[in-house]
């Protein structure tokens, strides 16, 4: 019964919370630049919008146009049941799952890049050819801490690498953990595409990654877009709450608040950054990149020397 | 005690990686600057008593490396009107997997030495040899002459990190020592900076080479 | 009895070509009778595998042969029959497929000579896989050798074509010579050329490493695991289509099957041999695809991939070859079940994918990537089969790739160590290698698809798109139904594997039931069906969203320009530019930029390409300046027939000295 409660209020949570995350990044980035800024419940506005507008589809394109915002989406709602939240274990969860998280989110990526191509248009074959060439430096960082996280935990699960048992490791294995924390934000960063690596608020081909991917969807796919988009946000902001606030108080009801808080904070956080950074120069982000795998890896060294 | 310096020697490990990847010559003096301060806390947490003299050296180190000396630098680099870029003879992503490589190494060399009992699972050795070789790479990669001051900062930071192991039999030898070359190597380099400027115009050393004939 | 039907199959695969010989070159008449024997050939091989494994017995077939030190001693075992099943499926597929793709109408020159060689090299495999004798593992192994050479040079008035050939025909003698010392060696430290087990006192140290070392270069050579890889990426993109399908999917994995048998036979091996395998794999994956995605040839794209699919393999055996140093069995298990399914796997996704460039080159007459263009609307089912082939190749939900890739992930990170035993964690950095392996085949296969099919025509060649024949849309459907069974339903599978891994590692009798235990391949399954009843749930919505919204046709948007033009869309170099700028150190791209631009505009061009590093820049040198050296000793060729009689007196005397 009590799986049964946790499993519920984990998935409507998922699907309630997520377009309320990039709502408060954007309410933190306007309270920065001295504005007022949309209303906190602006994305979930524009979704209800987007669901009853019309489409317009190049003909250009084919089946894979169409194709690309659901699989996008299902994947990231399907990962979204792999990650554990608050202090229970996701609903699904096997041996491996950390591998299967990783290649579901892959599987998005490829459809996302190859319905971008589909419209011939050179922007959006710019934004696929990025995404694709960051997503290859932010796999490795993203499994050299899953790496460190297995260590630690002597397990290939989930729901058991990133649960309560991370808080006594804290005291020991500490500085790789923070290492990890650290490398995995940058993923965060890179694979939702915020600053410094893409500018969700500009619409200059220069700047975009996943803006100019999506140029060419509208209506109720681009909300299916707009929604996958926040659900993965979601899933790295969980895994990141996971990892920094490992808390068990062992009561339901003070560890679900807790865990909502702490996406807030990582949400929040994720405004600041938006906010006092600037964009790097697009041969830079490789760099950045590279040291935050370099990061993982000497999280990884640190505890197996 | 010792347990507790692994944090801020990792925080001083990534400053490495900071200095050597970063392309505004403004924050690789900030990283620098930072590792000082960070390299000035630390003789709190190795030496088992403080007297009001350890205290008074910690504040002298932290205002020297962290205040004094990058200020000195940024003020030289507006005197001279030094661009803010970096030009790397390497490019960045190759000095950031040679400082990785080196690390690395330093790592499994550092298992090799035969340290004292309380030294062998803490980060110092490996974290000191680690930025001595940042440090080199930076003196032998980067073509601005304040990158070679740089570098030679970071060479100095990591034999300081080393004598912390002496802590215990030299108190406060080692660092006053250090300091001392550090203050002295800063202010030449500073003369140089100026007296290359003016009669050069130009603060590269690549034109140095004209010099061999 | 699966040796007999896998025996009968032999035969007639290896005759099913001289039907075709023996009449006249004009006539389609040969060409039906060939496929019709060697399809017949095939189907009964496959039925020995099957016999095998269902009735798991295994005779040895003895017969008498003259050859001193040569037995015919053949037998089916775990190991064989998974090697077995890849050949003749692929040899059946592709002789159905050549029907439609190298009709001897249209190719009366070597459309013969192509279905003859086609037949001995299935028969040559299909021996050498079979062969529990040295001598007749090596017999097999030139006969598919020098098979594979004829059929790599099918269309031998192109010089191009001959001189990749002449490569191909060193490579492979260079493997010969490295097999020929590797047997010797086993005969000298086991007394017979059988190819059983060694004794741990039969072997010094120093012979076990001079076996291991040769073995890797031969089957290293014949496999193309980097370096030793030059001779494939050429190959495959001047062969016939179907020929690379059988090649790549294949003629390469016998490298494999030689590599895993050798190593079954040497006992006790150090730890450094697993280490050094499980490194040349990771070298090979990640350089494999890090080159693939320079290229902008179709075929030479998907020879490098397979290179990269072989460093997957080959991360498999390593981790199999290390657990069994430190004595960790889920180690081998998972490892080497890993690797056994990802033979399969790229057997499936990878004939899949040549058979489907096939159909595009048959029909467009070109290879050239940045040449094409929106070939999906003329031909979908192609389309189709070649978007399931790189969804497979690239390792992802719900299709085979994900699964051995998923085995190979779970011994990885596994080496991290626990309670049980001990640990190697330097093996658990190839685990971020995989991924980095996997980001980059997304790239590479994204690049690909879209390039070849979506978006609009760059250039006339992409303007004759029609649909191929049915012939040639089967087998790409059977593979498909392969690919996606594989990834579906990964449990009927793991008996097989867990045969083979038991006769690798013969103490290791109960490795299928722990393979299920150690890896949860009914979650794969589980969660591949919830992933499609997702994406059916998620496009039914859409599909009922858009019938009841506004829904107009436009034009792509195209930010202003007022007429652009299909050469502005994203090419495949401009795709892969920033990856290959990362790589530049071992890809060392050529690029030939434009002239100084005058004041206007001016017709100019751009030309950029990956070549080979190692063939033009180590092995070419090298065998340049050999013969450099060598025209050294041209002094010794007078020309007259005096010195050369001096030289036999010399010889004579010299003998006569020694004696």
């Amino acid at each position: 019964m009590n799986t049964m409660i946790h499993n519920t209020i984990h998935i409507l949570l998922a699907l309630m919370m997520p377009p309320l995350l990039l709502g408060i990044i954007a309410k933190t980035k306007a309270l920065f630049a001295g504005r007022v800024g949309p209303p906190l419940l602006q994305p979930y506005y524009d979704l209800v919008k987007l669901v009853q507008k019309g489409s317009v589809f190049s003909s250009t394109t084919t089946w894979v146009f169409r194709a690309g915002p659901v699989v996008g989406l299902m994947t990231a709602a399907l990962a979204v049941l792999l990650i554990p939240l608050a202090n229970s274990s996701a609903p699904i969860t096997f041996t491996g799952d950390l591998i299967l998280l990783a290649y579901l989110l892959g599987l998005g990526r490829f459809f996302t890049a190859t319905a971008a191509l589909d419209t011939g248009s050179s922007f959006e074959g710019m934004g696929a050819a990025r995404e694709v060439t960051f997503a290859c430096l932010a796999e490795p960082a993203l499994f050299l801490g899953l790496l460190v996280l297995a260590k630690l935990s002597g397990s290939l699960q989930l729901s058991t690498m990133l649960g309560s048992s991370l808080g006594p490791h804290w005291m020991t294995a500490g500085a790789s953990l923070a290492l990890v924390l650290l490398s995995w934000f940058i993923v965060l960063l890179v694979e939702n595409s915020r600053i410094p690596f893409d500018d969700p608020n500009t619409h200059l081909e220069l700047t975009m990654i996943h803006e100019v991917m999506v140029l060419d969807h509208g209506g109720p796919a681009f909300g299916m877009i707009l929604y996958g988009a926040a659900l993965k946000l979601f899933v790295f902001g969980a895994m990141i709450v996971r990892l920094a606030f490992p808390l068990a108080t062992g009561y339901p009801w003070l560890d679900w608040p807790i865990f909502v808080g702490g996406m807030l904070v990582v949400a929040v956080v994720i405004g600041v950054v938006e906010s006092t950074i600037a964009r790097l120069r697009l041969t830079h982000v490789p760099v950045l990149l590279v040291g935050a795998c370099l990061l993982s890896a000497f999280g990884i060294v640190l505890l197996v020397r | 005690m010792v347990q507790l310096l692994d944090p801020l020697l990792i925080v001083a490990l990534a400053l490495n990686f900071v200095a050597l990847g970063v392309s505004r010559i403004r924050a690789v003096i900030n990283a620098v600057a930072l590792q000082g301060i960070l390299l000035g806390i630390m003789p709190l947490f190795v030496h088992p008593e403080i007297g009001l003299r350890g205290i008074l050296l910690v504040v002298v180190t932290i205002g020297l490396k962290g205040f004094v000396i990058p200020r000195f630098l940024t003020h030289a680099m507006r005197e001279a009107n030094i661009q803010h870029e970096v030009k790397p003879v390497v490019n960045f992503m190759s000095s950031l997997l040679l400082g990785a490589v080196g690390t690395g190494l330093a790592v499994v060399f550092s298992y090799t030495l035969p340290l004292a009992d309380e030294h062998t699972d803490s980060l110092l050795v490996p974290a000191s040899l680690s930025t001595v070789w940042t440090g080199f790479l930076m003196l032998t990669t980067r073509q601005k002459a304040i990158m070679q001051v740089l570098g030679y900062l970071l060479l100095e930071n990591g034999i300081f990190l080393f004598g912390l192991l002496l802590l215990e039999a030299m108190p406060f030898l080692v660092e006053v020592g250090v300091l001392l070359d550090l203050f002295t190597g800063v202010f030449v380099m500073g003369i140089i900076i100026y007296h290359i400027n003016r009669e050069f115009a130009s603060i590269s050393t690549e034109h140095l080479t004209e010099l061999k004939e | 009895m699966s040796e007999m039907l896998v025996l009968l199959g032999i035969v007639l695969a290896a005759i099913s070509g001289l039907p075709g010989m023996l009449l006249n070159r004009h006539s389609t008449t040969g060409q039906w009778l060939t496929t019709a024997l060697a399809v017949l050939g095939a189907a009964l091989g496959l039925g020995g595998v099957g016999a095998f494994w269902t009735t798991g017995d295994s005779q040895p077939v003895v017969l008498p042969w003259s050859l001193p030190g040569g037995e015919f001693n053949v037998a089916v075992d775990g190991l064989s029959a998974i090697f077995l099943l890849p050949i003749f499926l692929i040899s059946l597929l592709g002789n159905v497929y050549g029907l439609g793709y190298w009709k001897q109408t249209e190719h009366p020159q070597n459309g013969r000579k192509l279905r003859l060689f086609y037949g001995t090299l299935t028969a040559g495999m299909a021996l050498l896989v079979i062969a529990r004798n040295g001598i007749l593992f090596l017999f097999g192994w030139e006969v598919m050798a020098l098979s594979g050479f004829f059929l790599v040079t099918t269309e031998d008035d192109d010089k191009e074509v001959r001189e990749t050939g002449w490569i191909y025909l060193v490579a492979t003698h260079v493997a010969t010579l490295c097999l020929f010392a590797l047997l010797a060696l086993l005969c000298a430290a086991s007394g017979s050329f059988a190819l059983v087990p060694l004794a741990p006192e039969s072997l010094t140290p120093g012979t076990a490493t001079a076996i291991f070392v040769l073995s890797l270069i031969a089957f290293g050579l014949k496999a193309g695991i980097m370096p030793l890889h030059v001779w494939l990426p050429s190959a495959h993109a001047i062969a016939p289509s179907h020929v690379s399908a059988i090649m790549s999917g294949v003629f390469i994995k016998m490298g494999i099957y030689g590599l895993v048998r050798i190593t079954s036979l040497l006992p006790n091996p150090p730890l450094e041999w697993g280490g050094i395998v499980l490194a040349l794999g990771v070298v090979s994956g990640v350089l494999g695809v890090a080159f693939a995605v320079g290229q902008h040839d179709l075929k030479r794209l998907l020879a490098y991939c397979s290179i990269e699919n072989i460093g997957i393999i080959v991360m498999g055996l390593g981790l199999a070859l290390i657990g069994r140093s430190l004595g960790r069995s889920d180690w081998i298990i998972l490892g080497l079940s890993g690797s056994l399914l990802h033979v399969w796997n790229h057997t499936f996704f990878k004939a899949l994918l040549f058979l489907s460039a096939g159909s595009v080159i048959h029909a467009t007459r070109t290879r050239e990537i940045d040449h094409l263009g929106g070939l999906a609307k003329g031909m979908p089912w192609t389309a189709l089969c070649f978007l399931v082939g790189a969804v497979a190749i690239c390792g992802l939900p719900p299709l085979n790739g994900f699964v051995s890739e998923f085995l190979i992930y779970l011994g990885l990170f596994g080496t991290l160590g626990d309670k049980e035993g001990p640990s190697f964690a330097s093996a658990a950095f190839a685990a971020p290698a995989l991924a980095l392996i996997g980001a980059l085949a997304v790239a590479c296969f994204v690049k690909v698809h879209s390039a070849v099919f979506l978006g609009i025509a760059r250039s006339e060649h992409a303007y004759h798109d029609h649909e191929s024949s049915p012939s040639m849309i089967g087998p790409m459907g059977v593979l498909v139904v392969c690919c996606v069974l594989i990834g579906l339903a990964p449990l009927l599978i793991a008996p097989i594997l867990g045969q083979g891994v038991s006769a690798w590692a013969p103490d290791l009798k109960d490795a299928g039931p722990r393979l299920t235990a150690l890896a949860p391949l009914d979650w794969i399954t589980f969660m591949g069906l919830v992933l499609i009843a997702a994406l059916l749930f998620g496009g039914g919505v859409l599909w009922w969203r858009l019938r009841h919204s506004v829904v107009e046709n436009s034009v792509t948007w195209g930010c202003g320009y007022a007429a652009p033009t299909p050469r502005m869309q994203y090419t495949s170099s401009s795709f892969a530019q920033m990856l290959v700028g990362l790589f530049s150190w071992a890809l060392r791209p050529r690029t030939h930029k434009p002239k100084e631009l005058p004041l206007f505009p001016q017709k100019t061009d751009f030309h950029s390409e990956v070549p080979d590093t190692v063939l033009d820049e180590a092995v070419l040198p090298a065998f340049h300046f050999g013969a450099w050296l060598f025209s050294w000793f041209r002094v010794l060729q007078r020309g007259s027939v005096q010195t050369y009689l001096l030289y036999i007196f010399i010889a004579l005397i010299a003998l006569l000295l020694w004696r």
